[in-house]
């Protein structure tokens, strides 16, 4: 049975995906799926027999009407129009016998066939910007719940107001399950806020004055207090940084899972994982979602459909606990550990290093090396709005180096002193491109103009299946009430809404190409940017 | 759960005591509705599901035989009645409470009548992890005379002084002026990490605070403290900037004598304010600073900090004076849709009503009678060519024919006989006016309420 688990952006069915996660794509579907069955075949619980039973009812109804629209659409597989996105698991060609008691080897067989047959002809498309909707895996990622139709995910299509619609029908249908119907409270839909410039339409735009608690009852029962928190923070910008996000993620997961007990009649397994998706669409809402945030989600969603179904709730929910403080510990901490090292091998005394922005990873990196008595001086490029550089220019001088402080405008001027650029990323993508704040790709290219070195540093957790060539089509709006100032008391800006021909675009996020990057350092070795998609399939082998 | 509710409704009125000797101040009627519906509709109207009730036991017994408090509000209401006359404070009132408190506290007094949004409040407390988060609002001037008021009085109220710091929402210092004898004096700690602070005269405090739980713990230890707003406010404010809560390690034996009675107290403050050693991990790698130009990181290292939202649109009146609850009056109606004339009314035809009053429950108005811009009470008589303007008359009165009213404060059962003209009067409770009578700028009440000197 080839099942694959959603992922933060859910495109699918929910109920077909609160099945899959309990058989989670991992490596031992079948397998792990015959061991559920004994164990509840051993326990009297009748009602979770019944569940199941009912879940397999489900699956069969799914198969069979998914053959049925499968026959329709696929004769005009080419008239699909080229720029929409494909999401990487390949959609089937329809079974050509309805036979629902095929066995399983045959159905693999049949599967594999027509994804080759797929892949073949996805060759000679071109553009493609592909969202993959699975866990790690990026051999073989088959399910024949994935709809035919090639889907846009849906946090790119903010301005088609069917999906804002089915956005909203499915955060009210996201309440906490389990409880009783009456208590039929939902997530909020976040409106958007603006006029959006029209290249960037597709994206959201919140303002932040408006949160997300204004329509949350205050003692917010539906969604738990530690994550409401987490989410303010993160919309009001106090938690700012992928590492920072993730961490401060991780932390508000350990106490959603200490105050979490098992409802009757339910496993830990399932239920635990059905009561996190609403919290991250919550905080979807708050703030998209970034690249570290995702993998670790998954991360703990597979560990938590991990847990076999005889260990007792306390042992389950310490284990999940451990599990958490591991990976931060692993690919947060120990990695900057590991990074730094390599890094200082690369700085030499005498060095000028330009760094952009306020990059937790980096500044490790400097305060390492400044602690190994290396001796260097620091440009420290900054942009508005965010002005981020200030934040790491305190943060170095207060450690003692030496530093220089420009806008981004002056770089210019001031590379031809610099002998390494060093740069933070967000994430770093399956075609080797960089995803980092606004404004890197611009000091990578001027660097690589003057033939300035430029070394990436990203910890292996941040890398994404993503494919993407340009930033238009997925990245982040943020408030465009940001770019207004004041100054001498004028704030010229203050009436822009009223201008038609006006919009203000404040972008969070761009894409560097590779050629610009001369080395990505990450925890397992100084690689060039070209070899991320190795690395993901060693990673995805490895889990 | 994240918040508890507490109502605070065992305060006296001390300043309106000719309203409040017989009816308590909780259950004063404001546009026909008690005066502690009010802060309960916002509790439920934000969502909240239970409220403690800390009150005294006659305003319980009213409470329950109240129409309105029965049937409109859908909260579970668990009502802890402490003694009338024995001081209690409000601080002590929180510490009778400890055992039933066991999570974060929203603290709410019953006279205040607001339409806050109440997330911004909240929202400050959660996103700061403040240890202390309080509604304040411009003061608005009175422009209703008073009954009772010999000329225009302006009295020296005490003012309080606040200080906030750039963006307007972190409390720096706050202090009333009667505890400055000689000067406003700030220290230098406070000004070498926030150099521009704002310090505002013109707010008033709608003794709305969310206080973390570790503030009751710590109540439960220093039993010296009894009015939140006197007290603990001004000393958490105080408290933010002490050496003991911001040095993490601690300093030489000297300071720790000096400021070892500090350092038992905070350290109540300071437990649960102990963040995880993950949630300092995050801290660290978020690139965010709430202030510039220094050193230090975010919030200066403290752990104890205390927020203020300054409403400066809306309605907040503290109905804790006579002018504020003529004013509330006048406005809190305009809070709510509600029909202007209760459906149970019965007025005759030719009677002319402006559109801003209010008719009570059960009432009887007469011909020729002429209503502008007043409060008439539950179950009240209004006999014919009668003048009312500008008044408030509560449950129970009786209006002869052709009396006139005039900016004036009826109380409960009141008779108000024939003929009578009655400007800017105040009415006690179950007076009798004789007919024929002319008042004008008096208050009316019976020879035992007055105070014993």
């Amino acid at each position: 049975m080839w099942i694959f688990a959603a992922l933060v952006f859910p495109a699918q069915r929910k109920w077909s995906s609160i099945v899959n996660m309990a058989d989670s794509g991992v490596t031992d579907g079948p397998e792990k799926k015959n061991d559920i069955e004994r164990a509840k075949n051993e326990g009297k619980d009748l009602s979770k027999e019944e569940k199941q039973r009912l879940r397999k009812e489900k699956k069969h109804q799914k198969k069979s009407k998914e053959k049925k629209d499968e026959k329709a659409p696929q004769e005009t597989p080419s008239a699909v129009p080229a720029p929409a996105p494909l999401p990487v698991p390949a959609s089937e060609s329809p079974v050509p016998a309805d036979k629902p008691a095929k066995s399983k080897a045959e159905l693999k067989a049949e599967r594999r066939a027509r994804q080759e047959a797929e892949r073949a002809s996805k060759q000679n498309k071109k553009g493609e910007v592909g969202q993959q909707v699975a866990t790690g895996k990026t051999k073989a990622p088959q399910s024949e719940l994935q709809p035919v139709v090639k889907r846009l995910p849906e946090h790119i299509q903010a301005d088609n107001p069917d999906v804002l619609k089915k956005l909203a029908k499915k955060l009210e249908r996201q309440q906490t399950p389990g409880y009783n119907a009456t208590t039929k409270a939902k997530i909020p839909l976040r409106s958007d806020y603006g006029r959006k410039v029209s290249l960037f339409s597709h994206l959201h735009q919140y303002s932040r004055k408006a949160p997300l608690t204004q329509q949350l009852s205050i003692p917010s029962t539906v969604i738990h207090p530690a994550i409401v928190r987490l989410g303010l923070q993160y919309s009001h910008g106090i938690v700012a940084g992928s590492n920072a996000r993730s961490v401060a993620l991780l932390h508000a997961f350990k106490q959603v899972i200490r105050d979490y007990s098992t409802p009757p009649n339910e496993e830990l397994s399932r239920d635990l994982v059905n009561k996190l998706k609403p919290y991250i669409s919550f905080l979807n809402q708050c703030r998209p979602l970034s690249a570290s945030m995702g993998n670790a989600i998954k991360y703990i969603k597979k560990e938590i459909s991990n847990i076999p179904s005889h260990c007792k709730e306390e042992e389950a929910k310490s284990k999940l606990v451990n599990c958490i403080e591991c990976y931060i510990n692993e690919k947060i901490i120990l990695a900057a550990k590991a990074i730094a090292k390599y890094s200082i091998e690369k700085i030499s005394d005498g060095d000028v290093i330009l760094i952009y922005g306020c990059s937790s990873l980096v500044n490790h990196i400097l305060c390492e090396a400044l602690e190994k008595r290396r001796k260097f001086r620091v440009i420290v490029v900054d942009s508005r709005p965010r002005l981020e550089g200030r934040e790491a220019l305190r943060r170095l001088v207060q450690r003692g180096i030496s530093c220089t402080y420009v806008l981004i405008s002056a770089v210019p001027y001031i590379l031809p002193e610099v002998s390494k650029v060093f740069l933070g990323a967000h994430a770093l993508l399956a075609n080797g491109y960089v995803m980092s704040r606004v404004g890197t790709s611009q000091i990578a290219l001027v660097a690589k103009a003057f033939n300035v070195p430029v070394l990436v540093c990203c910890e292996t957790y941040k890398f994404c299946e993503r494919v993407q060539t340009d930033s238009f089509v997925s990245n982040e709006l943020d408030d465009p009430d940001d770019l207004i100032v004041t100054r001498k008391g004028k704030t010229h800006l203050e009436d822009w809404q009223q201008v038609d021909s006006l919009g203000l675009l404040n972008l969070v996020y761009d894409v560097t190409p590779p050629d610009f990057v001369d080395l990505v350092i990450t925890d397992l070795g100084m690689i060039p940017c070209t070899s991320v998609p190795v690395v993901l399939r060693v990673k995805s082998v490895d889990q | 759960m994240e918040l508890q509710a507490v109502l605070m409704a065992a305060g006296g009125g001390s300043r309106m005591t000719d309203l409040t000797y017989s009816t308590p101040k909780p259950m004063l009627p404001v546009g026909n509705k008690p005066l502690m519906w009010y802060p309960l509709n916002l509790l439920e109207r934000v969502g909240f599901e239970e409220v403690i009730v800390i009150t005294t036991k006659d305003v319980q017994k009213m409470m329950s035989t109240d129409t309105k408090i029965k049937h409109d509000v859908k909260m579970k209401l668990d009502v802890v009645c402490i003694q009338e006359d024995g001081d209690m404070g409000t601080a002590d009132a929180l510490r009778y409470i400890q055992q039933k408190i066991k999570t974060d506290l929203l603290v709410i007094s019953c006279d205040l009548i607001t339409d806050v949004a109440l997330h911004e409040v909240v929202d400050l407390f959660r996103a700061h992890n403040a240890t202390l988060a309080m509604l304040m609002s411009k003061v608005h001037e009175f422009t209703e005379t008073v009954p009772g008021q010999k000329g225009k009085k302006k009295t020296a109220e005490q003012r309080d002084f606040v200080g906030v710091d750039q963006s307007g929402k972190r409390l720096l210092f706050m202090a009333n002026e009667a505890d400055l004898e000689d000067g406003l004096s700030i220290r230098k700690s406070i000004m070498r990490k926030h150099p521009r602070m704002h310090i505002k005269t013109g707010l008033v405090d709608a003794h709305l605070y969310c206080l973390k739980k570790a503030v009751v713990d710590f109540l439960t230890e220093n039993k010296s403290i009894s009015s939140i707003r006197g007290e603990l406010v001004p000393y958490l404010v105080r408290k933010q900037f002490s050496k003991s809560t911001t040095s993490q390690k601690q300093e030489d034996t000297e300071d720790q004598n000096q400021t070892k009675n500090d350092e038992s107290t905070n350290h109540e403050l300071l437990v649960s304010s102990r963040d995880d050693p993950l949630l300092q991990l995050a801290q660290e790698r978020s690139c965010w600073n709430d202030h510039r130009g220094d050193m230090s990181e975010a919030y200066h290292g403290g752990k104890l900090r205390c927020y203020v939202h300054i409403m400066d649109q809306g309605l907040c009146y503290r109905v804790n004076t006579l002018a504020a609850y003529i004013e509330a009056n006048r406005l809190a109606p305009k809070l709510f849709e509600e029909p202007v004339v209760h459906p149970s009314a019965v007025i005759s035809e030719r009677c002319q009503m402006g559109s801003d009053s209010i008719i009570g429950a059960l009432c009887q108005v007469a011909d020729k009678t002429s209503i502008k811009r007043s409060t008439i009470g539950n179950s009240t008589a209004i006999k014919e060519k009668v003048k009312v303007t500008n008044s408030i008359i509560m449950h129970g009165v009786t209006i002869e024919e052709g009396c006139n009213i005039q900016g004036s404060v009826i109380c409960s059962n009141a008779v108000i006989g024939r003929g009578a003209d009655l400007k800017y009067c105040l009415v006690g409770n179950g007076q009798r006016i004789e007919p024929e009578a002319e008042r004008t700028n008096e208050v009316i009440v019976g020879a035992d309420q007055l105070m014993e000197i």
